[in-house]
């Protein structure tokens, strides 16, 4: 095809969306197996490389995550890994502070959101791949919000048919900590998956499956409904990502016990390593 | 499977489960239906189709400000009878059926004398109203 009727094709309306479905459904397959959430990649590769506003992108990089978090939610409840208690007391204060980053976001001149978004992707793939979350981690005694919170429980391991209680400790610490979080998920439209866990398991000493389970109940759709009203959710961006993402995950759900996680997992850090210096190389003017 | 003795997290849970599995089914549903028509042009779009390649490069501010639609709910809902306008509203739903759960898990807590609990989701509702208000927009 020569590049004058590719140029016709991509100025043709429907060329973009169509690419978005396509790029979101394979995304949808390899995040599943790789443990992340949808909109951590989703928001640096469409960035990068489509020609959306960065608004538009990060509107659509929240219900891409949210989509994928209300999909698996009813299983993780009946699978019983996720505690709803647990997950309360953090989602409001990320609710919170998600409107405040998605108010500052939006505020914000595109080329310094874009910047410190390919930083944020940097500090993520940094943290992702280097932070060694715990089975179960060992918690002696609670604090009294923990306990005023009912924050404990008993899971039972699949695999090895033993029961684990738990309880969390370290609480105002854990909860604090989602103040940031939120700001960031509500900021550059990122699911907070991949800060959700280490807070609850690493700090809170939630075993490392309930807090997984969890943490999709602490994404708020609150900075969402701020992207809508302020007209930064585009439908023929939003729906077809939210579609090829929601069916990606489904082929990459059963996937899950077939492809090596250790393989598909490198593979997307690797992914959002490009994907994050190409966004920030376009926030710096290095790469238009 | 995993088990959790705890009674009262189970009912609530359970509640939550149910309310979220078909709010998030027709929420998908509604959002697919709206797409079909919107795209197809069986629902004439606000802002047409043809035009988008020219505005989506725009800030979602200027936008609003080249195709005339108010920021705030009430901008984008009085102009539901067009296809664009249909799709966010089954955006709108999708994102809003968490609000139902929570106020279905309220008078779980409440019952079972976990005040703080009940009082936890009752603030979420209340910032997720807020968000949803538009308020907040500029």
């Amino acid at each position: 095809m020569s590049s004058h009727a590719f140029s016709a094709i991509q100025a043709a309306w429907w060329f973009w969306p169509l690419a978005l479905f396509v790029v979101c459904f394979f995304l949808g397959i390899v995040a599943v197996p790789a443990g992340v959430g949808g909109g951590v990649l989703f928001v640096p590769i469409v960035a990068g490389f489509f020609p959306f506003h960065l608004d538009f992108v990060r509107g659509a990089g929240l219900l891409v995550a949210l989509s994928g978090a209300l999909a698996a939610g009813p299983r993780l409840f009946a699978d019983g890994l996720a505690n709803l208690r647990l997950a309360l007391p953090p989602a409001l204060i990320a609710s919170v502070s998600s409107i405040a980053g998605a108010m500052v976001g939006l505020a914000l001149p595109a080329a310094a959101l874009q910047i410190a978004l390919g930083l944020t992707i940097l500090a993520i793939l940094a943290i992702m791949a280097s932070v060694r979350n715990t089975e179960y981690p060992e918690v002696t005694q609670s604090d009294p919000l923990a306990v005023a919170l009912g924050l404990h429980g008993i899971y039972r391991d699949v695999h090895t048919g033993r029961e684990h209680a738990w309880q969390a400790h370290r609480t105002p610490l854990g909860l604090a900590l989602f103040v940031g979080i939120g700001i960031v998920a509500g900021m550059f439209g990122l699911g907070a998956g991949w800060a959700n866990v280490p807070a609850l398991n690493l700090v809170m000493g939630v075993p490392l499956k309930v807090a997984a389970g969890t943490s999709a109940f602490v994404i708020s759709p609150a900075a969402a409904l701020v992207y809508l009203n302020q007209g930064a959710l585009l439908p023929i961006v939003a729906a077809p990502s939210i579609a090829g993402m929601m069916l990606g995950s489904l082929i990459g759900a059963r996937l899950l016990h077939v492809v090596s996680a250790t393989v598909v997992r490198r593979l997307v850090l690797a992914l959002m390593l490009f994907a994050g210096v190409r966004t920030l190389a376009k926030g710096l003017g290095i790469w238009p | 499977m995993a088990v959790n003795r705890d009674d009262g997290l189970l009912a609530a849970q359970e509640r939550y489960a149910r309310w979220l599995a078909w709010g998030t089914r027709s929420g998908v549903v509604l959002l697919v239906l709206a797409f079909i028509l919107y795209v197809t042009g069986a629902v004439v779009p606000y802002v047409p189709i043809e035009r988008l390649p020219e505005l989506w490069h725009l800030p979602a501010a200027e936008y609003l400000h080249r195709t005339g639609i108010d920021p705030g709910w009430h901008g984008w809902a009085r102009l539901i009878a067009h296809g664009d306008m249909l799709v966010l509203a089954a955006i709108a739903l999708l994102i809003a059926c968490s609000i139902f759960c929570l106020a279905g898990v309220v008078p779980v807590f409440w019952r079972r004398r976990e005040r703080l609990l009940a009082l936890v989701c009752l603030l979420q509702i209340a910032v997720l109203a807020l968000a949803a208000s538009g308020l907040l927009a500029r």
